[in-house]
Formats: structure tokens, C-alpha cells, sequence
């Protein structure tokens, strides 16, 4: 893959980077300051704007690209993403949105302080976002290297380097430069670019077998080289046992894991009321859905219409199907139709990646300055510019980890660093988070225990996974310390979170404290006294 | 049920007109006695009692559903190959019905909360803004009690 379609979707992505610095400048020009603007965007964004955010903030390239591509290969196994990410957002309409807006302000953290003692909940709840948002990062700066190896022909390390590096810088630029507004903006553009071009590949398919869905179906299964097994479950999951219980984790992590990520949470803050963070997350799931709607028809449309040996040949982890299948559906390889399409394509992806990683830096920084720095500096950043510049900092140094890691995890799975992002965030976030919310008797013991209990299980597991070791795609394939089945911790760590929590509940020195939840529970679900 | 029952449900008075009362409201602390009074009103029960009417089923509900969804393809992968239509087995219409309930519970529970929730809630509210505002700001008050949408501003 070279010559013209690298140029042109190289041409599309500096527009876009160009585009989106200066709605980043124009948005910092504003009110450059205060904690509200830099965390929140000054509260006043309409629900359907949040909406495109929130859709935006979630739709990442492993998604545009990772679950299509699944799908591309092992048919059905990979529409079991599709339902699982779309799902969650229930768990958040139903239980979350409007109740941390109405008691929080910026970060997880300040919905727990409500009613807990600030200074340990403060410091658990930071660490644990934090873990969650670096993992986050790191698969998604991952995820552009190998969209770049990919544009470039797979030129090597050297590329994917620069562009892990470049990635890592644009986004702390735009995230100091113009706090929660300007990644708010960038989320927007983005989402309906992706949109654009996901409804534009899914009309072009459907156009191409006629609109006959079956017919799309059947050719699917024929040109995969699995037959009938290509529409049902089990070409990947269905292995053995362990594939099988791996398959029930990552599902379970990926259902509760969405309700846990700070970069979803604090963009509830976004909007003025309850009744706009829930008007805003019904626009989402709306968006969400139809995405990944489109997304069965590209991962069988490419299925169908590149065939299974094309698309294994481009790429084992499927990751390349559909830019192959928009140069197909243009007219192939060297028609202008095909170098348009596959430009777009490559330029959606990347805009994807830089405004995904915009929005969990930003989430990132949030919980380093406000939650963590707040609490440990012995001053105290009390004055809220001190806490801003402290953020913009922090944007910084989570920008140089996110790099660094980036660099040394250059050739982990993408899907699978994002699965386990999922389930640090349902083990350690989920619990406390609802305990806080809903259980009368939760006390500050209880969320500690519950964060960390929920945190380390999840990370020691993945450590003693094969995933880390003693297996031939293992980080350490030569060391073997994997006492741990499955690749996803899910399964284990977020029973685990939630046991801890109410273990650390029932041990409590301190019973609850009653006027603090009456207090808690009249803010959560009528609003008074919201930020 | 319609709106005015939603609104029936609620007991607290609005004391008057917003600016006038913001003069002469006592100012009390604002973890004070007002979220305690709140908590125990007949009022503040309902619209919980409301939500967690709707949200504790429903969440059992699809969460179960999805679950059983997840087991059926993992363990059970041969009744989910089972055709019903032409290229279409049970599993492609498990999954797109996952999808469809989706966005059904989402629209159901967006009527709900709007019906059934929020002007009680938001009655609730401005009985607590009205009792922990600082005198003197009443434009801040005018802002939260009344037109809390961005689009009523305008």
C-alpha cells in the first residue's frame, strides 16, 4: 500500500490535526482559568452536543476498526463486542448519569466525598482512575501506530515510534491548551466525521449486495472459509473451557466496565442538570448503537467481499479490514474512487484515536490534580488556578507515561488492552461507586477496601495471565509465571471489588453516618445544591 | 399516568415568589436540617420509590437478558446455530434483539423519568435552594429554580 491513497489520507489527517488546533486555541482564548472551565467546559453544553461527545469519547478505533475486523474473521465471536459495548450504556442511563452529576463535580472522587471521608477515598478513587485512563491511553496510542505502520506499509518501528510520540504530543497540547471545552469540540467533530464515514461504507455495502441482507449473510459465510459456522458462535471463543470462561469475563467487563471510566464520568459534568446528563446519554446510546450496528454489516461486508484469506493475509488481527474494504468499495486499488475512500477512511481512524486520547487525558489529569495532588500536597492546591495549572502539568506527565508506554507496549493487542481497561474500571470504580450511591450502611473503609480490592486483583491477575508470560504472544514469552487461566481478570477481580466493599463495610470501626446519605440521596435524585 | 400526577405527589410548598423569598429566607448551613426534612417527606419517598420502581427491575432485567445472551454463545453454541430464516440463526436474532431492547428500555426510561420523576424532583429542588441560598443573590436563584435548561436561557 503505497503511492497516492497515503498521500491524500496523510493530506485529510493534517486538516484535521489543523482544524482541530485551532478550535483547541479559539476554546482556551475564553475564560482561560478556572476549574469549571478547565474541567467542566463551563457546565453549559446542550445534551445533544454531550451526546456527540459522549459517542465520541467511547467510539475508539479498536471499535471502528478492532471489532469490525473481528468480525471480518471469526464472524459472529465478533459481534458479541457490538452487544456487550452497546449494553453498558444502560448500566450508565439506569444507574449512573444523572446521579453523578447532580452529587459530583469534576471526578469519581467527588461523588464519593459526598458522604465519605475525603482524604483515603479521595487518594484511592484518584489511583484507581488513573490506572484505568493510562491503560486506556496506552491502547490507543498502540492502536495509531499500527494504523500507521499500516498507511505507511508497514515501514517499521521507526514510524510507529514517531507516530506514538506525535499522537501523545497533539493530545497535550489540545487538552492545556483548551481544558474540557476544546476536547469537547474535538470529540463532536470527530464523531461526526466517523459517523459520516461508517453510514457512507454501509450504504456502499449494502448497495453493492442490493440491499439483500441475507444475500450479504450467506456470501459472508461462503468466502470466509468457515461455511454456516461463520454465523454462530464459536470460532473463537468456542476452543475450550478456558476460551469459553474467558469470553463470559470479558463480557462481564466490558457490560459493567463502561459505568467506571472517568472519561465517560466526567463528561456528565459537561452539561448543566440531571435531566440534560440523561438527555445527553439517550443521544449517545442512539449513536452508539447505530455505530455499531453498521459496524456487523462492515465486519460481514468485508467478510463477503474481500473474502477470509484476503483480509487474514492483510493482517492477523483483522485490524486492516476495513480500509481494505472502503478501497474495494470505491473501485480498488488505483481508481480515484478507492484512493478517496480509503483516504477518508485512514484520516477517520486517526482523528478517532487523537480525540479519544484528548478526552482520557483530560479525565486523567482531572483526577492527578484534583483528587490526587489536592489531597497529598501539604498546601493543598486550594486556590482553583493552582489546581488548573497543576492539571495542565499533570496533562503533561500523563502525556510522557502514556508515550512511554506506548512505545514499550508497541506490540500488545489493542483489543485486548482495552478489555482489560474495561475491567480495572468494573473491579475497581464500578463498586464504589454504586455502594456510595445506593447502600445506606457504606462506609469510608468500605470504599477504600472496595477500590483497592477491586484494583490490585485485577492488575496482579493480568500480571499472572498469559497474556504477561508462557504463552508464544506473551509480553515475557520466555519467562513462564502464569498461574492465571484466562486473559481477561474480569470474572474474579469485579466480584472481588464488590466483596471487598462490603467486607470492608462490615468490619468498619465506624458505622455510617445516617444524615450523610439522607443528604447524598436528596442531592442524587432531586438535584438540590448540584455544581 | 400522566404529568399532573407527578406533580400531584408532591407536598412541599413553594414559599412564594422566588426574589421575595430569597430576602427573607433563613440561611442555614448547608448540610443542615433542610436535606434531613427532605429525606423524610412523603414527597422525596415518592419520586425514590418512582425511580427505584423502574430502575431495579429493569436493571435486573437486561442484565439477566445479556448474561444469558453471553452464556448461550459460549456454552450452548449449537441451539444458537440453529437456522430461523434463509442465512439468519437464533444467535443472529439474539444479538439484534439485544440491540432492540436496548434501545427500548433506553426510550422507556427516558419517558419515565420525564413523566413520572422529574417535576416532582424538580419541586424538591427548589425547596432545598430555597432554604440553603445565602440572601442577597437572587439571580443565582431565579437561574437554579426556574429555567435550569440551557435553551430557556436563550
Amino acid at each position: 500500500m503505497t503511492g497516492p491513497h497515503q498521500t491524500s489520507a496523510l493530506v485529510l489527517f493534517s486538516v484535521f490535526v489543523v482544524v482541530t488546533l485551532a478550535i483547541a486555541t479559539w476554546a482556551g482564548r475564553e475564560r482561560r482559568g478556572s476549574a469549571e472551565e478547565f474541567y467542566a467546559g463551563g457546565r453549559l453544553f446542550s445534551p445533544l452536543e454531550n451526546g456527540f461527545a459522549i459517542a465520541g469519547d467511547y467510539m475508539s478505533a479498536a471499535s471502528f476498526l478492532g471489532i469490525s475486523g473481528l468480525i471480518a474473521l471469526y464472524g459472529y465471536d465478533g459481534m458479541l463486542y457490538s452487544v456487550g459495548f452497546l449494553v453498558a450504556w444502560l448500566v450508565v442511563l439506569f444507574l449512573v448519569a444523572e446521579l453523578v452529576r447532580n452529587c459530583g463535580r469534576f471526578t469519581l472522587a467527588d461523588v464519593l466525598v459526598a458522604r465519605l471521608r475525603e482524604r483515603p477515598v479521595r487518594i484511592a478513587s484518584g489511583v484507581s482512575s488513573v490506572t484505568v485512563s493510562v491503560l486506556y491511553l496506552v491502547a490507543q496510542m498502540v492502536g495509531a501506530g499500527s494504523l500507521v505502520a499500516l498507511l505507511l506499509g508497514g515501514t517499521g518501528d521507526r514510524a510507529r515510534g514517531w507516530t506514538v510520540v506525535g499522537v501523545g504530543a497533539l493530545m497535550v497540547l489540545y487538552v492545556t491548551l483548551g481544558g474540557m471545552r476544546a476536547t469537547t469540540w474535538i470529540q463532536i467533530v470527530k464523531a461526526v466525521l466517523l459517523m459520516g464515514g461508517t453510514i457512507t461504507l454501509t450504504v456502499l455495502v449494502l448497495v453493492r449486495f442490493h440491499g439483500d441482507l441475507s444475500a450479504l449473510l450467506t456470501t459472508a459465510a461462503d468466502r470466509s472459509g468457515h461455511g454456516r459456522d461463520f454465523l454462530a458462535p464459536g470460532l473463537k471463543y468456542g476452543r475450550d473451557l478456558t476460551s469459553r470462561l474467558d469470553f463470559i469475563s470479558l463480557g462481564l467487563a466490558l457490560v459493567l466496565g463502561t459505568a467506571g471510566l472517568p472519561h465517560i464520568l466526567s463528561r456528565f459534568y459537561t452539561v448543566p442538570t440531571a435531566r440534560a446528563a440523561r438527555r445527553s446519554v439517550v443521544w449517545a446510546i442512539g449513536l452508539i448503537g447505530g455505530f455499531y450496528l453498521m459496524t456487523i454489516v462492515l465486519g460481514f461486508g468485508a467478510a463477503a467481499v474481500l473474502g477470509g484469506d484476503a483480509v487474514r493475509a492483510a493482517g492477523s488481527a483483522g485490524n486492516t479490514a476495513v480500509p481494505l474494504l472502503s478501497l474495494d468499495l470505491g473501485g480498488g486499488a488505483g481508481s480515484t474512487g478507492g484512493t478517496i475512500l480509503f483516504a477518508v477512511v485512514a484520516a477517520v481512524a486517526f482523528a478517532t484515536i487523537l480525540a479519544v486520547v484528548a478526552g482520557v487525558t483530560l479525565a486523567s489529569s482531572a483526577s492527578v490534580a484534583h483528587d490526587l495532588y489536592a489531597s497529598l500536597s501539604r498546601r493543598g492546591a486550594r486556590g482553583a488556578h493552582g489546581e488548573v495549572a497543576v492539571a495542565r502539568v499533570a496533562a503533561a506527565g500523563t502525556g510522557a507515561v502514556a508515550i512511554g508506554l506506548g512505545l514499550l507496549a508497541q506490540h500488545l493487542n489493542v483489543a485486548f488492552l482495552v478489555g482489560l481497561a474495561f475491567a480495572v474500571a468494573a473491579s475497581a470504580n464500578l463498586p464504589v461507586l454504586l455502594y456510595s450511591l445506593f447502600w445506606r450502611r457504606f462506609t469510608t473503609r468500605g470504599a477504600v477496601w472496595s477500590v483497592y480490592g477491586g484494583l490490585v486483583p485485577a492488575v496482579l491477575l493480568v500480571v499472572l495471565s498469559p497474556v504477561v508470560s508462557g504463552a508464544p504472544g506473551a509480553i515475557f514469552p520466555g519467562l513462564d509465571f502464569a498461574l492465571f487461566p484466562l486473559e481477561n481478570p474480569g470474572l474474579v477481580s469485579v466480584p472481588a471489588g464488590f466483596l471487598a466493599g462490603w467486607l470492608g463495610t462490615r468490619l468498619s470501626p465506624v458505622p455510617a453516618d445516617p444524615a450523610a446519605h439522607a443528604r447524598t440521596e436528596v442531592r442524587a435524585l432531586t438535584g438540590a445544591g448540584a455544581a | 399516568m400522566d404529568e399532573s400526577d407527578g406533580r400531584a405527589a408532591v407536598t412541599v410548598q413553594r414559599s412564594g415568589a422566588p426574589t421575595a423569598a430569597a430576602g427573607t429566607a433563613p440561611v442555614r448551613d448547608a448540610a443542615g436540617g433542610i436535606y434531613d426534612e427532605v429525606h423524610r417527606s412523603p414527597a422525596f419517598r415518592e419520586v425514590r420509590r418512582r425511580y427505584r420502581r423502574f430502575v431495579l427491575p429493569a436493571t435486573a432485567a437486561f442484565l439477566g437478558w445479556y448474561l444469558a445472551y453471553v452464556l448461550a454463545a459460549t456454552l450452548a453454541p449449537g441451539l444458537m446455530a440453529r437456522p430461523v430464516a434463509g442465512a439468519v440463526n437464533v444467535a443472529m436474532v439474539a444479538g439484534l434483539a439485544q440491540f432492540a431492547t436496548t434501545f427500548l428500555l433506553t426510550w422507556a426510561y427516558a419517558r419515565h423519568a420525564r413523566l413520572r420523576r422529574d417535576p416532582a424532583a424538580m419541586e424538591l429542588r427548589w425547596a432545598v435552594t430555597l432554604e440553603t441560598l445565602p440572601a442577597g443573590r437572587p439571580e443565582r436563584l431565579a437561574l437554579t429554580a426556574g429555567t435550569p435548561e440551557r435553551e430557556s436561557l436563550r
